[in-house]
């Protein structure tokens, strides 16, 4: 569904991702794994078309999208949950979630996903009216969350959603990215430094350190490679 | 006590025009982040719009008031928009990733290219705005003389900014600005055109200031290719004054400064009476930069 080819980033003279190249298969949990500063959030970032590429090619489904603009890879089916979460503090929840569906005009379908949103996370509900800023970090990871989902795509990508969340509401969040793979068929992205918790729900898995891939496969096998685990995930 | 009454009526007037034009700076501040100076000019060619189109449109509807006014307002602020847009297109645009200082400067070269571009087309000359309202005495006690010219005036002012305020709160364009105004990054990732609602901006923003040199050439029926200069820096006071990028802070902050203005006026000297503007605008960095309704914001590294 997501063929990234030899990506290449970079911030003036530093190149940030050096040549990287992911496949993400229709309906599976990808995990991109790495330390700090390996160059995880560039990458989605620049699938995202926030930044652009300094070479390679991105493709999304048949259609070459690198460096297109943002809101037109929105368009086509590619929603972020960023890092720090970016929810409108000035908007309420429900107009965060709102602006989620921006692109489309189909009322009644876009009430069924936000019946969805509330359904899986019913916190959301309850603050509805209250603005995103005055909502902690975990409900605001659940916001995020439901606002890429009201964009219905057909790729989800999760920057670092266990990012300065109570470790409570990690697990919660954590079941509930399994649970819209499964309920929707949703096709995942998950970048995360938590590699633990990510190798436990992920199908496939990309290791990668400053901008190169290290190492990928199937998640349960990169979970069993000690090797691997105290190499890169920093994990003793 | 009639006097004063006579002084709040002329205050609330003219504050309610520096409301319409104070909305356009803190609405484009709010998404883009620059003051544009060249705001108080689309509001002067709002006033020659009127100027010119007033003798031609009042034939086509007979002369009927009630046709001829709103049209004449309707075509100012078409014409306000396109230029708005126009300007934001071709100066602001291509400047939107260098330093701000760049853009701020541009904005001053916008604003005196129609200053003295508006000499050159219209004349310098004062020209007498025509009547599109005649002007009927409603009231006429002993001191107080209330005519329908204010009433209009406010009236008319009232209607655009809670039409405004509906478009900001209610829709989906609306909400799409507030979010690009908080965070245009995020606001891609939603699939939002950050063009679109800029543009979008600048039509709101530029068809009020249209609106107000309609009210204002109701209010003094007399324009000039320089008019927008001063009323528009008490715009641009009034939204610091409110709370740079808050919309109702634009709106109160006018409303103050038009008071104030006509108080000291008629209680003190006409000579103060752009002193004092000036004197409440340094107060307010001073000792609250971010004005009566506008929040601390830390500078984004």
């Amino acid at each position: 569904m997501l063929r990234v080819q030899n990506l290449q980033v970079r911030y003036g003279a530093i190149a940030a991702v050096k040549g990287i190249s992911l496949t993400i298969e229709r309906g599976t949990i990808a995990t991109l794994l790495g330390t700090n500063g390996a160059g995880k959030t560039t990458t989605l970032r620049t699938i995202s078309g926030l930044i652009k590429a300094a070479g390679g090619t991105i493709h999304f489904g048949d259609r070459d999208i690198t460096n297109k603009p943002c809101h037109e890879i929105v368009a086509m089916g590619i929603a972020q949950a960023p890092e720090g979460r970016m929810i409108f503090s000035n908007l309420t929840v429900k107009e965060n979630l709102r602006m989620g569906a921006y692109l489309r005009k189909d009322r009644a379908e876009i009430q069924r996903d936000l019946d969805f949103a509330f359904s899986i996370f019913p916190r959301l509900k309850e603050r509805m009216k209250q603005p995103g800023g005055t909502l902690s970090g975990g409900e605001q990871q659940m916001l995020a969350i439901s606002r890429a989902l009201m964009a219905r795509p057909g790729l989800l990508m999760l920057d670092e959603p266990s990012l300065g969340i109570a470790p409570i509401l990690v697990k919660t969040i954590f079941d509930k990215i399994v649970e819209i793979n499964r309920e929707l068929g949703m096709t995942i992205l998950l970048v995360e430094q938590n590699a633990h918790l990510a190798l436990q729900i992920a199908h496939y898995a990309y290791v990668i350190e400053t901008g190169q891939m290290v190492i990928e496969g199937k998640a349960s096998e990169i979970a069993k490679n000690e090797d691997v685990r105290k190499a890169y995930l920093g994990e003793t | 006590m009639s006097e004063l009454l006579q002084q709040i009526i002329n205050g609330i007037s003219l504050g309610s025009i520096y409301a319409l034009i104070a909305i356009g700076y803190t609405m484009v501040y709010g998404v883009l982040r620059f003051i544009n100076f060249a705001h108080g000019d689309v509001f002067m060619i709002g006033g020659f719009v009127g100027y010119y189109a007033a003798p031609h449109i009042m034939p086509l509807v007979g002369g009927s008031v009630i046709l001829a006014g709103p049209i004449v307002l309707l075509l100012a602020m078409t014409v306000c928009s396109i230029l708005g847009v126009t300007i934001e297109k071709l100066a602001y645009k291509p400047l939107r990733f260098r330093p701000k200082l760049t853009i701020l400067i541009t904005a001053i070269g916008i604003s005196l290219f129609l200053e003295f571009g508006g000499q050159l087309l219209f004349g310098p000359d004062p020209k007498s705005f025509p009547t599109l309202i005649p002007s009927t005495t409603l009231i006429d006690s002993q001191n107080l003389i209330l005519t329908t010219t204010p009433v209009i005036v406010i009236g008319t002012a009232i209607i655009l900014i809670v039409l405004l305020r509906f478009i900001v709160q209610n829709t989906k364009m609306g909400t799409a600005m507030r979010a690009v105004s908080f965070n245009q990054q995020a606001a891609s990732l939603m699939g939002i055109n950050i063009n679109t609602v800029i543009s979008f901006t600048f039509v709101l923003g530029s068809s009020l200031a249209a609106a107000g040199g309609i009210l204002y050439g109701t209010l003094y029926p007399s324009i000039n290719p320089l008019m927008g200069i001063f009323p528009g820096l008490k715009a641009f006071i009034s939204a610091v004054l409110g709370g740079i990028g808050n919309i109702p802070g634009a709106a109160l902050g006018g409303l103050i400064i038009g008071m104030t203005e006509t108080f000291v006026t008629g209680y003190l000297s006409p000579t103060y009476r752009d002193a004092i503007a000036f004197g409440i605008l340094i107060l307010i960095l001073l000792f609250k930069p971010s004005g009566i309704l506008g929040r601390y914001e830390a500078e984004k590294v």
